[in-house]
């Protein structure tokens, strides 16, 4: 099953013809993904990589049922190509693109709203590494080969340090359903807990690994979820403990944010909620295989 | 992205916000001139720097002559200010900005934010402006006004006058009140702005409503679009090795301690950091390569870190996705070579083209400490950077 994706999903990539959107939509093929075309507006009717190129998403999604997409358009295009997406009846989108304004995001963010929860696009990103169901289907911009398939699921902000959590479970035996990158921006399509709600129906996956960072209160937010409706056990690890407290001017970020925003809370709220935490970011891999019960293949 | 108080004004006012006249001035001379054109008795010298908290640390006089305008002008340019918000090292204060007195009657504390929780920018008043607004929102977080902005509409007078009537504000001046946080909130709209904060919004004993002290940030995505609020960027204000690997389009950090760090995405570069100081050491920077990175690009990075003369060991740890090791791994040897690199630098490769630029490092016939993994990497650097200390020694 996994979640979001699998082999038979169709996707879409969104800024199919620029340099990135090349590159990594040949890299999602090889990785056996179902892309069934793109979208680059002025280049409909053409070819690339021996899929069809649309003007509109709308017109794509008509043609050929698409039902994810993945966005490589630049910054300051990149929440109307989301919004496009959304509007066309894309079921699930990637946004990889760095650098959206936060304005652009809330815009974003308020316009879904439009749509019915239930038939709402699910966003995630922007300023993600993208989903993985491996062995499946990959919507990303990941190394596919340091994924192996199996029951543990991936949810974090920080695409890199996803990599080294999976890499570090592969090196262990451990495969994942599904890795899913919510992304670094402080406006973000879904959050922890969003992604959690999905895990924990899913019957392809026995155990989570969420990867949070300084920042925000949505790893609290998991908290709570997790402690309160979760019965799948949550393996954790906050990066930024040696962070040094940031400089700022005026009182405001300090008013508005409330407690649970530094590493070192969160780890206590994670923990408080029945989370156990990876005591160091070498140990992710060794954290979830004791949660798991799982001992390495001889 | 931060800018002065008087910018801050100049941009609000264009927006309809009452602020006070003054002037800006770089010498003591031109500070007394700037007071003569203002006219009055009574005028506030201000030490403009990216810092709030500036009155507790010397940076805002009243002054009622000229000789002590200059006094005080004296006394503030060129000298880095310490405030709570600055960190020990102070900033740097360069210009001053003189501005008419006033006489305060009361003082309220107005902000906008972008709000991470409601995904909205939110507004923050408080009817106690000029005291600690910190200690008041944590032990009476009742007497704080908040209200959220529907992005669709944008703000909306009646929210306006919901706020003013909050601050108990009479009747006479919410027209006043309703027009000052309508056009900041325009401002921050319009400018793609993350926090403008009026402390204190006064009203004064002739019954006028000014901000007395404006703050204001960007958001650094936006301003592509916003080259006006981009040129208003004051580099004397940051750490020098940032800007120098900022305007290289390094997200660098600078850091206390002797381990450089070279690192691909914010969140492996933070879990790194955590690594060295569970190995016992202390990083210097937070450096974030970020993806594609060409070998021209980690040369540009190795400089970066090496702009900190106290770099005892530096550490590379990518983990390819977006980026690749082959690349990486040239970039690596090329610097060395290019930089003649004297402290010793670990290296630690992980995902797409890993065999490739393990083998490119391991035949350049460089000393470079190669390592599998994070913790391997931490400890090797760590103890690197110790063995070079004593070395020098």
């Amino acid at each position: 099953m996994a979640i979001f994706i699998n082999e038979n999903t169709p996707i879409l990539i969104q800024g199919f013809t620029g340099r990135i959107g090349t590159f990594h939509a040949q890299e999602m093929i090889d990785y056996g993904t179902n892309v069934i075309g793109g979208v680059t507006p002025g280049k409909g009717g053409s070819t690339h990589l021996g899929r069809p190129v649309f003007n509109t998403v709308k017109g794509a999604v008509d043609e050929t049922g698409a039902e994810a997409s993945i966005v490589f358009v630049p910054p300051p295009f990149a929440a109307d190509a989301i919004m496009e997406a959304a509007d066309a009846g894309i079921k699930y989108c990637v946004c990889i693109t760095d650098g959206i304004p936060a304005q652009d995001m809330i815009r974003v963010k308020r316009y879904m709203r439009r749509y019915k929860k239930e038939s709402r696009m699910i966003l995630t990103g922007p300023n993600c590494a993208g989903t993985i169901s491996p062995g499946k289907a990959m919507l990303g911009i990941m190394p596919g080969h340091i994924y192996l398939p199996g029951r543990v699921g991936i949810v974090g902000r920080s695409g890199t340090l996803g990599y080294e959590a999976a890499q570090q479970m592969k090196d262990l035996g451990i495969g994942v359903s599904t890795s899913v990158g919510i992304g670094g921006d402080p406006i973000n399509g879904s959050s922890f807990k969003d992604v959690l709600e999905h895990f924990e129906k899913d019957p392809d996956t026995d155990a989570v690994m969420l990867i949070g960072e300084i920042g925000g209160p949505q790893e609290a937010q998991a908290g709570e979820y997790i402690r309160d409706h979760m019965k799948k056990p949550v393996v954790a690890y906050i990066a930024g403990l040696s962070a040094p407290k940031g400089r700022r001017m005026g009182h405001a970020g300090a008013i508005v944010s409330a407690f649970g925003e530094s590493a070192a809370e969160k780890v206590d709220i994670l923990k408080g909620c029945g989370v156990t935490m990876a005591p160091t970011p070498s140990e992710m891999g060794s954290t979830i295989a004791k949660v798991i019960g799982h001992k390495k293949a001889a | 992205m931060d800018i002065h108080e008087y910018q801050a004004k100049e941009l609000l006012s264009k927006f309809g916000v009452p602020v006070p006249r003054g002037g800006l001035a770089y010498s003591p001379e031109q500070a007394a001139y700037r007071a003569t054109e203002l006219g009055g008795s009574v005028w506030a010298v201000k030490a403009q720097i990216h810092s709030g908290a500036r009155g507790k640390a010397g940076g805002v006089k009243i002054c009622k002559t000229d000789v002590e305008i200059e006094k005080a002008a004296e006394d503030m340019l060129g000298r880095r200010l310490v405030t709570t918000q600055t960190g020990p090292a102070g900033k740097l204060v360069s210009r001053i900005y003189i501005e008419e007195g006033t006489e305060i009657d009361k003082e309220f504390y107005l902000s906008f934010v972008m709000d991470r929780a409601s995904e909205r920018i939110v507004v923050v008043a408080s009817a106690a402006g000029g005291m600690d607004i910190e200690e008041i929102s944590h032990n009476q977080p009742d007497t704080i006004i908040r209200c959220i902005v529907d992005p669709a509409v944008g703000m909306q007078a009646f929210q306006a006058r919901e706020v003013t009537f909050g601050l108990g504000v009479e009747p006479d001046l919410v027209s006043k009140f309703e027009r000052t946080i309508l056009g900041c909130y325009r401002a921050f709209r319009d400018l793609d702005a993350t926090m403008v904060e009026i402390n204190p919004l006064v009203i004064t004993k002739q019954k006028n409503v000014v901000c007395l002290d404006a703050k204001m940030s960007f958001d650094e995505n936006a301003l592509f679009r916003r080259p006006h609020v981009a040129e208003l960027r004051d580099k004397s204000q940051e750490d020098p090795r940032e800007t120098y690997a900022n305007d290289r389009g390094l997200s660098y950090v600078g850091l206390d301690g002797d381990i450089g760090c070279i690192v691909n995405g914010a969140g492996l570069a933070m879990a790194t950091l955590d690594m060295i100081k569970l190995a016992g050491g202390e990083p210097a920077n937070f450096l974030d390569i970020g993806g594609g990175a060409s070998p021209e690009r980690v040369t540009k990075s190795f400089r970066a870190v090496l702009k900190d003369k106290n770099v005892k060991a530096i550490l590379v740890n990518v983990f390819a996705g977006i980026n690749r090791c082959d690349w990486v791994a040239k970039g690596v040897v090329d610097a060395i070579k290019e930089l003649e690199i004297k402290v010793p630098v670990v290296v630690r490769l992980a995902g797409t083209n890993v065999e490739e630029g393990v083998r490119i490092i391991n035949s350049s016939g460089l000393t470079l400490i190669s390592a599998d993994t994070l913790g391997e990497a931490a400890k090797k650097a760590v103890d690197a950077a110790k063995n070079h200390a004593k070395a020098a020694a």
